[in-house]
């Protein structure tokens, strides 16, 4: 066994880092050290507690109790009080919000979990291409109940009173969604799983077909049971080889227990799953889009109504859900509509996972409860921004939405609110972006991955976008006007409202937000020709400080355009009509002699 | 494998299941094993996973340590991949990121053997629900 009977687990996370953890990790090894416990207790750097708020936070194992905004100067009395009296040091505990007390165990600290996992529940948890795993954990189950104890339209209600709504973004209720396949009459109907996740940034859904593939395949079946299906189809990018690969384990391990197939528990139930690559066009994830590539048909969109719960794949009523919104039907169904919808806001219930990406510090995968705000987001859940720059924003729903500010970080995330402060939910890719960021660039990038998505077939989208592009790449290169700002939010007003899909439909959004949320960002750049944020190349101008340069010649030997003159130990100049502004000289100058105007 | 003909005995597959199900009927002495997690998503493999699941399987055994190495999905830390979890015989797993061969060579060597901690551990900072009602 270990030789030390006491672990003092102190926070390294890069927040708590900023906050003095390496002088309380000092202290406490000082203190310890003066104590002769050196060979009984051991300290150890962990990483993000996701507390950042409270930190720096400090642990102590086995007794798991938390201590928190903990100072250098507190290292005694942990040491003294608790390490060697046993008694907790009463003033260093988290205060309960509500009633006062001090709390010190993290399980009754609900607040600092701020991550439920309902949709990832076995994500990490249980080995992927093991279906015994996924049995021994409840999987099936809900299948079973469904299939013996309720009628189709004793589920279709669970599934509507539960509040879920669509995660692939449009937040349609799933329920309502379910009952018009329901009611449409046909010999053959179909349930499709859309795994075609395309936003840059994005990778929820590969995470959860990689990590618990069966919850999905459960779902799609209970949904058939609910509709009067007995085929499925999961259409996902060939680009996911592993996610397809868990997917086809998964399948045969299933059709092998007879949990697809034919006569399914017994019940006299049908239903089988089969796969259908997509080549990864963006548009495909529009549903009738993507319909249309599992019939072998180009991937264009086609004006709904009809809609696919009535004439979709093949023509036959067709439900179409995205991963994580099937991923959490199993649950629904087993705890039920009453649990799920206890959890969320008034009208977006339960969970909601996402990718976490950007200038943030813990970038990850996280599931938290509807109504979380953006800044327990960022600040707690993802340690906070990088290299500890400024927030300057989030752009939430990929290129569909749109980039929220400072002024909507304690916005409660859910469908409704984050349309209101112009953006949307999405599937769920946040990318953060700090003071370094060009907003102006920012929504060039957004654009170029439209028009380069854009399937043509609608003029708004095919030109309207491209020209949106086209006027954001002028006012990068400081060849816009005030005018061409005007310009800008009118032409994206005309694409939301006359393209053919949803693809066209939100692909001015980063621009509207953008320009909405960072106006004085977009005039700088075209009425002083300047970039705050220091990205437009074309505006930059690379300058020699004569103070500080000492005439070495280490910036005219790198620059591969020879824009750079001067003697040996005189100043040198650069010329700005042959500056490419690559930023080598920069780079180079061991005397901080070159900075950017 | 055998079908599962009814909701019945699809019930009693997972009662035998989860009265064997964490030590993965591998060894004879599974109260006795350690449990070791890899997380082998896409992230976590193209940062190194695979190497450090097929070294924990191959070390463990040849240094004599009762255990059981098995691959999971992504446990949601993309910022310390190579992530594992390890599960010492009667105690809370615990998360270790940033799990290079010289990090899993020290976990084998203090955590697993000793009890003892190592660096990099990251704290569990989520909720998972129990499906059973």
């Amino acid at each position: 066994m270990s030789k030390y009977s006491k672990h003092l687990l102190v926070c390294g996370g890069t927040s708590c880092h900023d906050s003095e953890s390496d002088a309380i990790v000092c202290n406490l090894r000082d203190e310890i050290e003066a104590k002769g416990l050196l060979d009984t207790v051991q300290i150890i750097r962990t990483g993000c507690f996701g507390f950042c708020g409270k930190g720096p936070i400090v642990k102590i194992m086995p007794d798991n109790t938390i201590y928190v905004q903990v100072k250098p100067e507190d290292a005694q009395a942990i040491v003294e009080e608790h390490v060697i009296k046993g008694k907790k040091v009463t003033r260093l505990l988290y205060k309960d919000p509500v009633t006062a007390e001090p709390v010190s165990e993290p399980n009754k600290m609900d607040f600092y979990r701020k991550q439920l996992r309902i949709v990832l529940r076995n994500c990490g948890n249980i080995d992927p291409e093991k279906i015994d795993e996924y049995i021994a954990h409840d999987g099936y189950q809900a299948l079973g109940k469904v299939l013996t104890e309720m009628t189709p339209e004793e589920v279709i209600k669970e599934v509507k009173d539960s509040g879920q709504r669509g995660r692939g973004g449009a937040g349609f209720s799933t329920g309502i969604k379910w009952e018009l396949a329901h009611k449409n009459k046909s010999d053959e109907k179909y349930v499709v799983c859309n795994a075609d996740e395309g936003d840059p940034g994005a990778f929820m859904d590969r995470s959860v077909l990689e990590g618990d593939p069966h919850s999905v395949l459960e779902a799609m079946a209970i949904c058939g049971y609910s509709i009067g299906a007995s085929n499925g189809l999961i259409y996902i990018r060939a680009e996911y080889p592993l996610a397809i690969e868990r997917l086809k384990i998964a399948i045969n391990q299933a059709r092998e227990y007879g949990l697809l197939g034919k006569n399914i528990l017994g019940t006299g139930f049908d239903f089988d799953i089969i796969l259908r690559y997509g080549a990864g066009a963006f548009v495909c994830g529009e549903e009738t889009a993507l319909i249309h590539s599992m019939e072998g048909l180009r991937g264009e969109p086609t004006v709904k109504p009809p809609f696919p719960a009535e004439s979709g794949y093949r023509g036959k009523p067709t439900n179409v859900n995205n991963v994580e919104t099937f991923a959490a039907i199993p649950a629904i169904i087993l705890k039920g509509a009453k649990w799920f919808s206890s959890i969320g806001t008034e009208k977006s219930k339960g969970t909601k996972v996402f990718a976490l990406a950007g200038k943030i510090n813990n970038v990850g995968l996280i599931e938290v409860p509807m109504g979380t705000t953006l800044r327990e987001v960022i600040f707690e859940i993802g340690g906070g921004i990088r290299n500890g720059k400024k927030f300057k924003g989030i752009q939430t729903g990929g290129p569909s939405g749109g980039c929220l500010s400072e002024k909507h970080l304690d916005t409660p995330i859910d469908f409704d609110n984050l349309i209101a402060a112009g953006s949307i939910m999405g599937s769920g890719a946040m990318i953060v972006l700090d003071e370094d960021d060009c907003m102006v660039s920012m929504a060039k990038f957004f654009l170029e991955f439209t028009v380069e998505e854009s399937c043509g077939k609608c003029a708004p989208c095919r030109i309207g976008n491209k020209r949106l592009h086209e006027l954001l790449g002028q006012i990068c290169e400081g060849k816009g006007t005030l005018k061409d700002l005007d310009r800008l939010k009118n032409m994206s007003l005309v694409i939301k409202d006359t393209a053919l899909c949803g693809l066209g439909q939100t692909s001015p959004n980063p621009v509207l937000s953008m320009l909405d949320n960072y106006y004085e960002e977009y005039v700088a750049h075209v009425t002083e020709k300047k970039c705050p944020a220091g990205q437009c190349k074309s505006l930059l101008e690379y300058i020699i400080n004569d103070e500080n340069c000492v005439g070495c010649t280490a910036c005219a030997r790198v620059c591969p355009v020879n824009a750079i003159t001067g003697e040996r130990k005189e100043v040198h100049l650069i010329n700005p009509s042959i500056c490419i502004k690559c930023g080598a000289c920069m780079e180079k100058c061991k005397f901080d002699a070159i900075y950017i105007s | 494998m055998s079908k599962i003909t009814s909701f019945a005995d699809l019930k009693k597959k997972r009662e035998t299941l989860t009265s064997g199900l964490d030590i993965k009927t591998k060894t004879s002495h599974p109260e006795k094993s350690v449990l070791v997690k890899v997380a082998m998503a896409t992230c976590g493999i193209a940062s190194g996973a695979k190497a450090v699941m097929e070294f924990f399987s191959e070390q463990l055994e040849r240094r004599n340590v009762a255990a059981v190495v098995s691959q999971t999905g992504c446990m949601g830390y993309c910022y310390a991949e190579p992530t594992i979890e390890v599960r010492l015989p009667g105690q809370d797993p615990v998360v270790f990121g940033f799990v290079d061969l010289k990090r899993a060579d020290q976990i084998i060597e203090k955590y697993i053997k000793t009890g003892e901690l190592v660096d990099g551990i990251i704290p569990v900072n989520y909720q998972s629900i129990d499906l059973k009602e």
